[in-house]
């Protein structure tokens, strides 16, 4: 499976993804800067990184989501490749519109950077189709604005089709303010498109695969990123 | 063979973006706890921080002027519509 992670001007996990990819057998990522040409020949899954796209001017992933390779992006996505979107990824993919609502400003007006629980809400996604109903992962945070909005009608839908794909909780599982790191509506910290073939996150699953580097000796990234290389339906 | 001219005339047009009603603006609540309502200007009720964009423009007239910068927000999504609203004036100030 190849899959190519987008380098965008301000892009700063893209060296971690690849990094990550290429430890899952059968992936083989490939760094793509933002104004290469992208084809399904050549792709079989898409990545955009975290980081800072152009700054996080006029808002984050506001500008690379009018860029010209977002709207390949959305063609590669409806041709139904599996799109992954990690921290300003997801602001990229919310932006764009492939992806619903917005990621504000955190509640607190903080940076917030930690490790955290997340559950796994929606098994049918490309990049959860390997994992368990309600498995509960360890991955960091790292952001500043990551607090998911939706209207109330819209909200109400989201969830009603199971396009929360991950939630903020407890390492017991359980969902609550408690476990809320910022005045994230739902405690959203992953949705999907309808297809479920395109998903984005603010937690990073790339700084999870190695055990060395999680205070648990956990490495649950893996879990999601070798997910669309597993063979199980999606 | 007579030129058709159009005069054009460059417009200040304002654009103001901010969190819709409903959707919570930590910054200006911020502003209103921790320094006004701090600072005995009991009166001040709501405080809702955005972001400002002064836009000079090339246009026949103020109409054209503000239809340009509003069709400029919309396609290129200065705004984002699940949670801003997108103010546009003309003028230096926003709102008049």
């Amino acid at each position: 499976m190849r899959v190519a992670v987008i380098r965008f001007p301000g892009s700063n996990c893209d060296l971690d993804m690849v990094s990550s990819l290429a430890k899952i057998r059968g992936v083989q990522p490939k760094l793509v800067w933002h104004e290469e040409d992208l084809s399904d020949m050549d792709y079989d899954a898409i990545v955009l990184p975290g980081g800072f796209t152009f700054g996080d001017r006029l808002r984050a992933g506001a500008i690379a989501a009018s860029s010209p390779a977002l709207s390949k992006v959305k063609a590669l996505a409806e041709k139904g490749l599996p799109v992954l979107g990690v921290c300003n990824g997801f602001q990229v993919l919310v932006e764009s519109g492939l992806l619903p609502g917005a990621l504000l400003r955190n509640a607190g007006l903080n940076f917030v950077c930690k490790w955290v629980d997340i559950r796994v809400e929606n098994t049918k996604t490309s990049f959860t189709r390997s994992l368990k109903q309600g498995r509960v992962l360890r991955m960091p945070i790292a952001h500043g604005e990551g607090r998911y909005y939706l209207g109330a009608r819209e909200l109400e839908r989201l969830e009603q089709e199971g396009r929360v794909v991950f939630r903020y909780c407890d390492p017991s599982g359980r969902v609550g303010k408690e476990s809320n790191p910022t005045g994230t509506l739902h405690n959203i910290a992953g949705v999907c498109n309808k297809e479920g073939n395109v998903v984005g996150l603010m937690p990073h699953p790339e700084r999870a695969t190695e055990p060395l580097l999680d205070p648990e000796g956990l490495a649950d990234g893996a879990l999601v990123l070798s997910s669309m290389a597993s063979r199980s339906p999606r | 063979m007579a030129l058709i001219t159009t005069k054009v005339r460059t417009f200040e047009v304002s654009v103001v973006i901010s969190n819709k009603p409903g959707v919570r603006e930590p910054e200006g609540e911020t502003i209103l706890h921790d320094l006004v309502a701090k600072s005995g200007f009991d009166d001040v009720k709501s405080i809702r921080a955005g972001k400002y964009l002064r836009v000079s423009v090339a246009a026949p007239d103020a109409k054209a002027a503000k239809k340009m910068v509003e069709r400029m927000c919309n396609e290129l999504r200065i705004f984002n519509p699940a949670a801003h609203s997108c103010e546009v004036t003309v003028g230096r100030t926003p709102g008049v």
